[in-house]
């Protein structure tokens, strides 16, 4: 797994980030709070899996936006919306100002080598208009490349279900590559995501 | 605060670093005056401190010692039971600590003084610290019924410490009679990891489903109820049995059967005020507080566990002593492995505050705990808790956290089987490196 250079915690507690750092906080700090998020999503964000995610590197908008509905029930879940509602929207900023600063990184999974090719392909031609630099811009959306396997494929099922929502575009996009494909298509798109 | 000079320190620490064999490449471990932490116990809690402490502030020289040189988790142990994963799957070395320069020492702490800010080894070494943090878990309370003494571990085991106590169990159920039962005697409040025994049961139940079909786990409780019990029922239900005369696993309160007043390990029974339970197997897990030194160090108080300040962690009875994870009471934080780690890093927040001169900030902790009842089923219960400062609690959020619902379906409880894996493999890289 790569190891993720650890100064950036420290350079936190210089930068006074840290919780103590502001005299009068009444309020964890973001890294208080979000250094409590690794025992499950992992050090400094990234995850080993299998099923959760890494959360590392995501636009503060995105992981407000994730935080959210988890919280309203927008979105289902099975821990995580117990999880959000647990914290103020004012904490929740402040810890998507933690996760957006770490840098994003993929793990050790095993792709299938055949299925990365073509998966490589269809991600190109259905999901690069959305998911641009194959999966790893990070532009308000998730970002895909390298992300758990096992993850990529229960938000695809979720996604597919209703349980999780997802804009017009978005439908019209996956709905056509569930009818050229089929769930092989996202399969082997999800192998090639993870290879990266 | 510190009276320790240059030429002390190094004195101090001459006999650890010869003792231990290694020697500390870390830059700017010369200058470590007045920053130096000791931490003991190298389990999820002081594994978790010693990192933390060496990420938020290299300056601060952190010795740890555990007195195994090897850690197992507890957590997940009950799946070595079940057969679904390997002893050395649940194994963690030090080596992460130390390549962030934490001086590992494998020793046993035997005294506190908590005037010189010293402690002492099993082996004669001594360290000097600035601040102290025991993270020392539990150990048990051997007279609380005739028959189980430490030495009886070795035939009736607790298995409530993993490692060898682990393998001795697993190694009992496969050479179980088809036929025999195995017996578990689960402990009273407040013990450590609240669901561990029925998450035991379920996993040794699906073992003997599959390998010993005419063999039974029989629950004897020191208790009337126990967490996530609705859970766990329905999911015995569903895979075990349970409640038909088929059942492949028995509960009995303790307003039932009475309480457990004896272990007999030659016949191979337990015995309550009012029945005998033999087993081919028997898991003994006795009442518990916190481990040894605690009391050693004078920071339990009568109940057996430590008192603290739940902002940073320090004992309420001795300064400059933190403790961390079961041992502590932190409530109204459970006893479980993430409790220990997110606990240890608050503690570690605290101390690198206090060493540069700041009031600790606000703390926040979490706590999930997830049980795996069968295959492709489990569950889970969370928390997100805030410091209540007015009362020195640790407070669950309203409407916050909560058990998986009773009604999920298949892929929920699925899913979750991920999830406990995915946070297994996370938190023993969180907390070990």
């Amino acid at each position: 797994m790569k190891f993720i250079k650890t100064p950036f915690l420290a350079m936190l507690l210089i930068a006074g980030l840290l919780p103590g750092a502001t005299a009068e906080a009444k309020e964890a700090s973001g890294t208080m709070l979000a250094i409590q998020c690794s025992g499950c999503h992992g050090f400094e964000g990234v995850t080993t899996g299998p099923g959760i995610p890494s959360i590392a590197g995501m636009t503060e908008e995105y992981l407000v936006l994730s935080m959210k509905d988890y919280k309203a029930d927008n979105r289902k879940g099975t821990l995580m919306n117990r999880i959000a509602k647990g914290y103020s929207d004012t904490e929740i900023t402040a810890m998507a100002g933690y996760f957006a600063g770490l840098k994003y990184a993929g793990h050790q999974q095993s792709p299938d080598a055949s299925l990365v090719a073509k998966g490589k392909d269809l991600q190109q031609r259905h999901c690069e208009s959305c998911h641009e630099e194959s999966g790893a811009k990070a532009d308000g959306i998730g970002i895909l490349a390298g992300q758990n396997m096992t993850y990529l494929h229960y938000a695809i099922a979720d996604f597919m279900s209703g349980d999780r929502p997802m804009e017009r575009r978005k439908k019209q996009k996956m709905d056509q590559l569930i009818t050229d494909e089929g769930e092989a298509g996202f399969n082997a798109i999800i192998h090639y995501y993870s290879s990266r | 605060m510190k009276n320790i000079n240059r030429r002390n320190f190094i004195a101090l620490t001459g006999g650890a670093l010869a003792t231990a064999g290694t020697l500390l490449t870390i830059p700017g471990i010369a200058r470590a005056g007045g920053k130096r932490v000791v931490v003991v116990g190298g389990g999820p809690g002081g594994a978790t401190a010693a990192r933390y402490l060496r990420l938020l502030d290299p300056s601060i020289e952190v010795t740890l010692i555990e007195a195994k040189a090897n850690y197992h988790t507890c957590f997940m142990s009950n799946e070595v039971l079940g057969g679904m994963r390997t002893l050395d799957s649940i194994m963690v070395t030090f080596d992460g600590l130390r390549k962030l320069g934490v001086n590992v020492v494998t020793d046993m702490v035997t005294a506190v003084d908590a005037d010189k800010r010293m402690v002492k080894t099993a082996d004669g070494a001594s360290f000097g610290y600035d601040r102290l943090i025991l993270s020392p878990g539990i150990d048990f309370k051997f007279g609380a019924v005739d028959g189980y003494s430490a030495e009886t571990a070795n035939t009736i085991p607790h298995a409530w410490k993993a490692g060898p106590q682990t393998a001795l169990l697993r190694k009992q159920l496969v050479a179980l009679e088809d036929g025999d039962n195995v017996v578990i005697v689960a402990p009273p409040n407040p013990f450590r990891c609240p669901p561990g025994p029925y998450e035991r049961a379920s996993l040794i139940a699906h073992y003997l489903k599959y390998n010993k079909p005419k063999s039974k786990v029989l629950v004897v409780d020191t208790k009337d109820k126990f967490s996530k019990q609705g859970l766990f029922t329905a999911a015995w239900k569903r895979f075990y049995g349970f409640g038909t005369d088929k059942s492949i696993i028995e509960w009995m309160p303790a307003s039932e059967v009475g309480g457990v007043v004896a272990i007999n390990a030659k016949n191979m029974t337990v015995e309550t005020e009012f029945e005998t339970f033999k087993g081919g197997a028997i898991n003994y897990i006795p009442p518990q507080n916190a481990g040894k030194i605690a009391s050693v160090a004078g920071i339990a108080d009568d109940s057996g566990w430590c008192p603290i300040n739940k902002k940073t962690f320090e004992s309420t009875l001795v300064p400059n002593i933190h403790v961390l994870g079961d041992a502590a009471i932190a409530t109204k934080m459970p006893k479980s492995g993430y409790a220990a780690n997110v606990q240890a890093k608050v503690a570690a927040a605290a101390l690198v505050d206090l060493f540069n001169g700041r009031e600790p900030g606000v703390p926040s902790f979490v706590n999930t705990c997830y049980s795996v009842a069968a295959k492709d089923h489990a569950f889970s219960v969370s928390a997100v808790y805030r410091f209540n400062e007015a009362e020195n609690l640790i407070t669950p959020v309203k409407g916050a956290g909560g058990l998986s619902p009773m009604d999920a379906s298949d892929e929920y409880r699925k899913r979750e089987v991920d999830f406990a894996h995915g946070w297994y493999n996370n938190i023993r890289i969180d907390s070990w490196g």
